[in-house]
């Protein structure tokens, strides 16, 4: 017999933890369902573009009748629970209806805040929440003129945008003197005002409500002061109360909400609560973003999976008035402990301003261009540290030292064939088509349904934009929360952890002891576990081929047609007629279609077939050449000029400290590609600047430069500190790299890395603990010993032949 | 279903969690273990863009295509929710140690070549 679960409310929460657990767990219960509302579950933050005739009620529905008779739920639709009978078991609608449970789920989220002035009770004044009133509104716009909506925030002004594009005179009647006062700071709420003013929204400020008048139905308005306006529809919108009546009446203890735990459970552990009607940790959401968390958490205690926790959601606020973009979260009006960081251009429109405390952010009030919206609201809550980028940080994200990509922020604007991913072809009618059809809520559903974004990522703010318009945010869990893959509840760090402290030597050790969903993995989790224990444990770590992406297994880059090039290792950009030799003749035996010199001064031959990898190996290997890991997480190459050999500007001997770089460092391997290069003087024709680790010769010594990419988005480096000798560079650039390997995550480039951690927690490991810079250093040359046996040689010599030769070959 | 079953070699010759290429004529096919060392065939050729299946990483019952990541289901070939298409699938089975293949693939899936 399956157990029964019972389902109170039909929303977004209920039925968002209904999802997750069929996700996990589709057979664990018998689900009944119980929604007062006689429709399916649609997205109710989604109401105020139905109100406004931007969108229709089909196009807001999450989950239609067929998706219940589908997955074998039983809707109980517009039928109230008013009765539950926690002795028996069961709960009691108020047709008679009874369902007993062994586990009950109460979402029966928030009612709207009902002003008890006389005449609230008249025809003409309704709430805003649910298609009923949506439904009141729009018939009332027909026939009437005059609306005034009660209370001046976020679902106030929404509504009053809604009924003013039906076609009504529109009067907003707010208590306090400025307008969404929960969200927005002085500036930011007037800016807002005068907006909404100019599209001919009327206001009256600090004006208290003292009666509706009327006959049948709403006719005017009195207020406080005697003064009186026309009022055909009148709508409640001062704010919401968590629905905990029924569950009070069950003897289940409330307080502000249904008083939950961790695990979303109330005080009968039988009885599970989530959405607007809990009260969590002594809070009550009022907003939808939190729901999206505790339905997960929910569903994995329902399913028995144990140990998820909610601990919480930082929320953020966006307006959904098509043309005026305005985000606001957490602290944005700060304290004696706090400072501000305002940028401010009226005539564009923009306001942004950031509440900062010790150097990180406690708030953010965005107006007019939100695109970084996303950005501040990720640094918020993972607390880190701005004070490296401090001076660029009100600019936005792409102003980070790196240039490129002028990308086009307003999403709205765009018409549905504006491309938004370069790399994968998706328009933007394409994405807001996933979307709405298939019900996204996450950057990670649209690039699982879209591709969008899903590889150089470069578009990713775009794509949040778009979610944020269409649905009304990105419902992504804060990134420090992120789990490394769908496999596990751990992040990357958390697992990083567990491999040092708890001993753990190979992958089956890792997912056995940190409970894996699945049985083994897959190739997120198997790659970065891979580097993980690799880097961990060198020397004692047996590398797992099978968890290594193809060109790593393989030793050579996959190409779009099947086959693969070979670049071997130029040393420093340094080579010989003998060298070149080697190269051409390879290059005819094996009739090699293009012979391409690459962008890393080496030369690549391309087209090869994988059976033929041994044989040019075998060849290369024979005249002196090794691998150039040009395929591979790893050291890549070291990019020099002449230096002051030749050059008449050169300091220092750049080829020689490249060449000396880069025997160092070949066969490592890293959490994504690592380039380095040395310039003999600023010119910089190496262009060290744009490398992950680079150099640039002065005639005083060496300039050390970090964190620099050539890539997606061009970021100059970071300088890190100036040093005297080459011994000295090759002790840095080993510290550097080592710290680089042990603290990054999996497929992290140096550049975002040190975005993450901050410039000065590297200065702080390289530049200012001596003895800390040595142990770094002294790890990574000790992993290096177990390092710089050539891939090619061994491979060439016999080495994992069943990757190289068919099974079989068969005609027929 | 065929009876021409050919012997294509030994479990042992795969790695687990790998896949190793039998040419045809007709273009090659991809035999793959899994870690619980269950064995499966499909046409080499990913729905997507024809990427070489036998390259990908193999994960569950599942591969991951080298060129874009499209996962495919290795006992029926479809590739997973949300891509859609499919790889032909081909009958295999274990005779021992053996691993035997038959040439004629599987009903149900268009992309037999």
């Amino acid at each position: 017999m399956k157990e029964k679960l019972v389902v109170i409310g039909n929303g977004m929460a209920g039925i968002r933890t209904v999802e997750e657990l069929l996700k996990i767990d589709p057979e664990a219960y018998d689900i009944n369902v119980f929604g007062a509302e006689p429709y399916g579950n649609y997205n109710r933050i989604m109401l105020s573009p139905v109100l406004a005739g931007e969108k229709t009620i089909d196009e807001i529905m999450l989950n239609d009748e067929q998706w219940y008779v589908d997955n074998g739920i039983k809707l109980h639709k517009g039928k109230e629970v008013t009765d539950i009978d926690r002795k028996n078991r069961k709960v009691i609608a108020s047709d008679g209806t009874e369902e007993e449970y062994d586990r009950l789920l109460i979402a029966t989220g928030s009612n709207p805040f009902i002003i008890p002035v006389p005449g609230h009770d008249l025809d003409g004044v309704v709430s805003f929440r649910d298609i009923y009133d949506v439904d009141k509104m729009l018939e009332a716009s027909k026939e009437h003129k005059h609306a005034v909506v009660i209370g001046g925030g976020l679902l106030g002004l929404e509504a009053a945008n809604g009924l003013m594009q039906q076609g009504m005179s529109v009067t907003v009647v707010h208590l306090m003197d400025k307008l969404m006062e929960r969200q927005l700071d002085k500036p930011a709420a007037k800016m807002l005002k005068q907006s909404l003013e100019e599209r001919g929204m009327n206001f009256l400020m600090e004006a208290q409500t003292e009666s509706i008048i009327g006959k049948d139905r709403a006719e005017r308005i009195r207020f406080k002061d005697g003064s009186e306006i026309y009022a055909d529809l009148v709508v409640m919108a001062v704010g919401i109360r968590p629905n905990f009546a029924l569950a009070e009446k069950a003897g289940i203890h409330c307080e502000r909400g249904i008083v939950v735990n961790d695990t979303m459970q109330t005080f009968d552990p039988r009885v599970y609560s989530v959405g607007e009607c809990v009260q969590h940790r002594g809070i009550a959401y009022g907003l939808v973003a939190p729901l999206f968390e505790m339905a997960k958490v929910c569903a994995n205690h329902l399913a028995k999976h144990g140990i998820g926790r909610y601990e919480g959601t930082v929320t953020s606020t966006k307006l959904k008035v098509t043309g005026i973009d305005l985000f606001s979260a957490g602290d944005f009006i700060g304290d004696e402990n706090t400072e501000e960081l305002v940028f401010q251009d009226a005539s564009r429109g923009v306001y942004r301003k950031l509440v900062i405390q010790n150097n990180r952010i406690k708030g953010a009030v965005m107006y007019g261009d939100t695109i970084d919206g996303t950005w501040y609201f990720d640094l918020m809550r993972d607390e880190t540290d701005i004070s490296d980028f401090r001076e660029n940080v009100l600019f936005g994200q792409s102003h980070l030292g790196d240039s490129g990509h002028g990308e086009e922020n307003r999403v709205a604007a765009l018409s549905d064939d504006a491309e938004i991913c370069g790399c994968n072809g998706v328009c933007k009618g394409d994405i807001v088509k996933a979307i709405n059809d298939k019900k996204l809520f996450t950057l990670d559903d649209v690039r699982a349904h879209t591709k969008a974004s899903s590889s150089c990522g470069s578009c990713t703010g775009l794509v949040e934009s778009l979610l944020s318009h269409v649905v009304g945010g990105d419902h992504s869990i804060a990134p420090h929360l992120k789990p490394l893959c769908g496999c596990t509840e751990h992040n990357h760090d958390s697992v990083r952890e567990a491999i040092v402290k708890q001993d753990l030597k190979s992958i089956p050790d890792v997912m056995k002891t940190l409970n894996w969903d699945t049985p083994d993995g897959c190739p997120k989790c198997r790659t970065s576990l891979n580097y993980y224990l690799l880097c961990a444990w060198p020397g004692e770590y047996t590398d797992s081929g099978q968890s290594r992406f193809i060109n790593e297994r393989a030793h050579a880059n996959i190409q779009n047609d099947g086959t693969y090039s070979v670049i071997p290792r130029i040393w420093g950009g340094d080579t010989t007629p003998d060298e070149l030799r080697a190269i051409a003749d390879v290059a005819d035996k094996y009739k090699v279609k293009t012979v391409h010199v690459t962008g890393g001064q080496r030369i690549g031959l391309y087209g090869l077939k994988k059976e033929e990898l041994p044989g040019v190996w075998s060849d290369l290997s024979a005249r002196g050449l090794v691998s150039g890991h040009a395929y591979g997480k790893s050291l890549r190459t070291v990019k020099t000029c002449v230096g002051k050999e030749w050059c008449r500007f050169g300091t220092q001997d750049s080829t020689h400290i490249g060449i000396e770089l880069e025997k160092m460092t070949w066969g490592s391997w890293t959490p994504h590609k690592f380039k380095m290069a040395a310039s003999g003087c600023p010119r910089n024709c190496a262009e060290a600047t744009i490398k992950d680790f680079g150099v640039v010769c002065v005639d005083s010594g060496y300039e050390l430069h970090v964190g620099g990419n050539g890539g997606i988005k061009v970021r100059a480096t970071d300088f890190l500190c100036t040093v005297k000798t080459e011994e000295d560079v090759k002790e840095y650039a080993a510290a550097y790299m080592q710290l680089y390997r042990e603290n990054a995550h999996y497929l992290e480039r140096t550049a975002p890395w040190i975005e993450r951690v901050g410039l000065s927690f590297v200065k702080e490991k390289i530049v200012e603990d001596d003895e800390g810079r040595k142990e770094l250093a002294e790890r990574f040359l000790y992993s290096q010993k177990f390092m710089q046996d050539d891939p090619w040689k061994e491979r060439a010599e016999g080495g994992d032949k069943h990757e190289f030769e068919p099974l079989k070959e068969v005609n027929g | 279903m065929s009876d021409n079953w050919i012997e294509v070699g030994s479990l042992n010759d795969i790695p687990k969690q790998g896949a190793r290429v039998v040419r045809t004529d007709k273009g090659d096919i991809a035999i793959f273990r899994t870690d619980a060392d269950e064995v499966f065939a499909l046409r080499d050729k990913c729905p997507h863009k024809g990427g070489p299946l036998s390259q990908g990483i193999v994960h569950g019952k599942r591969v991951a295509c080298p060129l874009h990541d499209w996962k495919i289901q290795l006992d029926s070939g479809d590739a997973v929710a949300p891509d859609e298409g499919c790889a032909a699938s081909y009958p295999v089975k274990m005779q021992g140690e053996a691993i035997l293949l038959s040439l004629t693939p599987n009903e149900g899936c268009p992309n037999k070549q």
